[in-house]
């Protein structure tokens, strides 16, 4: 039953991009000559090494920032009625179908110089401010678009937590702050990390939004790469930035899933 | 069991307006589109000083008009690829006792965690290779490929709850095992498969991506030529397309809820998995 899918993925998906990634020991731009230069290369150079710290660190702030600003949506969900959680439901749904690059083009009229927010600016007494190419920028154009990769797994697993344990907490004495903080907290807490986790994953992979609300100069992984590989034609050197970014996902991908089963396991036992 | 009131009402009044404002943070942002689609400025001044309706009007031009084909045609085709070799995953994920399933799943899922341009890139080079760039089959291909684990990890998450004594007592009542999948079997996953079919449709639609590696100046899907007239030109029919998306997508979404709410309240909200 499985054989057409494992035709499918390995055509279009495990053989371009296992040759994608072989490149980078076959495919040599001078001075790039032999071996593992193209890896020595892209770790050697500062430029790179800064571009890898700042993909990494727009990724984080994406988890961080999106886990914050979902734990409350996704906490509201569990608790508000029927009617209230399809409106809920419906918000996210609504923003999610509108698809990646309308809801980016909606932030590049959003935060652009003579935008609504810089009017607002304006308006209160405050100097206009160039969003646009900024890091910030991009990062809450990021979060815009994984905030329902965040939200949705996180409620189903704080659906899955027996309220009754806080009020328990409650009924022997504790505060509604400290039962929160000491028992639901860290019921939710591998919810949050493991939707964190993925959020960090996808972001790492971001090309779209960068370039859109981004710039040159504040270029991430995918962009490099892509400059290298259509612009230069340099493959080999694509194909290591390719591998390194590959790494760190997976790194991520395999504690996020140790994450789960330990929760999972956890879920059994209780 | 929403009658419990583990928080003060302070903490209470904080979360509705922290949840407010997320709301509005996810909705306003769209709502800017709508004037500029009308502005009659070739700027994304916000707001417009003149107004037209002739940007819907540019819309009937071929150009709109065949990437909108190329788009629905391909998403079309994705959505019905992804559903029918996704079901067939779903099967063999949660009913083969092979320890290999699990690399199978593993496949499955893993182009929606690879970065896009990684797996962009070396489709590129292959189909390069096999002369499927610019080609229906070669967007058909890839976007089935990015569009499977939508259709894959809700068919099989119903499959893994469902009850095999349905289908072992549809036969021992003397249904033959198509009858059993037809009658049994596949009611019991169509909104699991429903809801991924859409989602695959959906990703394809909205996939530029790939789209910008496989494209030929005779195969251009909506996604691409949006792209292009937000980064080359400044031109505010991108904003007359997002608005008719909107305005569709809400008016789906208020049918859906309109039959949801027919089909008895029968309050159970979707959960997603991933």
């Amino acid at each position: 039953m499985v054989v057409p899918v494992l035709i499918l993925l390995g055509v279009v998906f495990v053989y371009p991009t296992s040759i994608f990634l072989l490149r980078a020991f076959t495919h040599f731009n001078p001075p790039q000559v032999a071996g593992l230069d193209n890896l020595v290369w892209f770790l050697g150079d500062e430029t790179n090494r800064i571009i890898l710290v700042r993909t990494f660190t727009v990724a984080s702030m994406c988890a961080v920032l999106t886990a914050i600003v979902a734990f409350p949506y996704a906490y509201c969900m569990t608790v508000i009625g029927p009617r209230g959680r399809t409106i809920m439901l419906g918000v996210l749904l609504l923003s999610m179908f509108l698809g990646i690059l309308l809801r980016n083009f909606a932030w590049v009229i959003l935060l652009q110089y003579q935008g609504p927010l810089n009017d607002i600016l304006d308006a209160i007494g405050l100097d206009r401010i160039r969003f646009l190419g900024t890091a910030p920028a991009v990062v809450m154009g990021m979060m815009h678009i994984l905030f329902p990769f965040m939200v949705l797994p996180l409620y189903s697993v704080l659906n899955g937590i027996d309220r009754r344990l806080v009020l328990a907490a409650q009924s022997m004495g504790a505060t509604p702050m400290r039962a929160f903080r000491q028992v639901y907290l860290p019921l939710a807490m591998p919810g949050i990390i493991a939707g964190a986790l993925l959020v960090f994953v996808l972001a790492l992979g971001f090309f779209i939004t960068p370039a859109l609300l981004g710039s040159p100069r504040q270029a991430l992984m995918s962009q490099l790469m892509f400059l290298q590989f259509d612009l230069q034609a340099a493959f080999g050197r694509a194909g290591a930035m390719a591998i390194v970014l590959l790494i760190i996902a997976m790194v991520f991908v395999i504690l996020s899933n140790i994450v789960q089963r330990r929760s999972r396991a956890y879920g059994d036992a209780s | 069991m929403d009658e419990e009131k583990p928080t003060s009402l302070f903490a209470r009044r904080l979360l509705v307006v922290t949840v407010t404002l997320t709301a509005l943070w996810l909705i306003l942002p769209l709502l800017v589109i709508v004037p500029i689609s009308f502005s009659g400025e070739n700027s994304f001044a916000f707001p417009p000083r003149t107004w037209t309706l002739q940007r819907y009007v540019d819309l009937a031009q071929p150009m709109w008009i065949g990437a909108l084909i190329n788009s629905l045609v391909i998403a079309s085709l994705v959505a019905v690829g992804a559903s029918f070799l996704g079901t067939l995953t779903s099967f063999a994920i949660t009913r083969s006792t092979s320890r290999l399933i699990v690399i199978v799943r593993a496949l499955v899922l893993a182009p929606q965690v690879v970065p896009i341009i990684i797996v962009g890139l070396g489709i590129y080079l292959v189909f390069l290779r096999l002369d499927l760039n610019g080609s229906y089959v070669g967007f058909v291909l890839a976007h089935t490929v990015l569009a499977l684990p939508f259709v894959v990890i809700p068919v099989a998450a119903t499959l893994q709850t469902f009850d095999r004594d349905l289908e072992r007592a549809s036969a021992s009542l003397g249904a033959g095992p198509i009858a059993t999948f037809i009658q049994v079997t596949f009611t019991i996953i169509r909104p699991a498969l429903l809801s991924g079919t859409f989602l695959a449709f959906l990703s394809s639609f909205d996939e530029l991506v790939l789209a910008l590696f496989l494209q030929s100046p005779s195969l251009v899907t909506l996604p691409v030529l949006l792209y292009r007239r937000m980064t080359d030109t400044i031109d505010p029919t991108v904003a007359a397309v997002a608005t008719i998306q909107l305005l569709f997508v809400t008016t789906c979404m208020i049918i859906a809820l309109f039959l949801q709410r027919r089909k008895d309240s029968n309050d159970q909200a979707p959960a997603a998995e991933t």
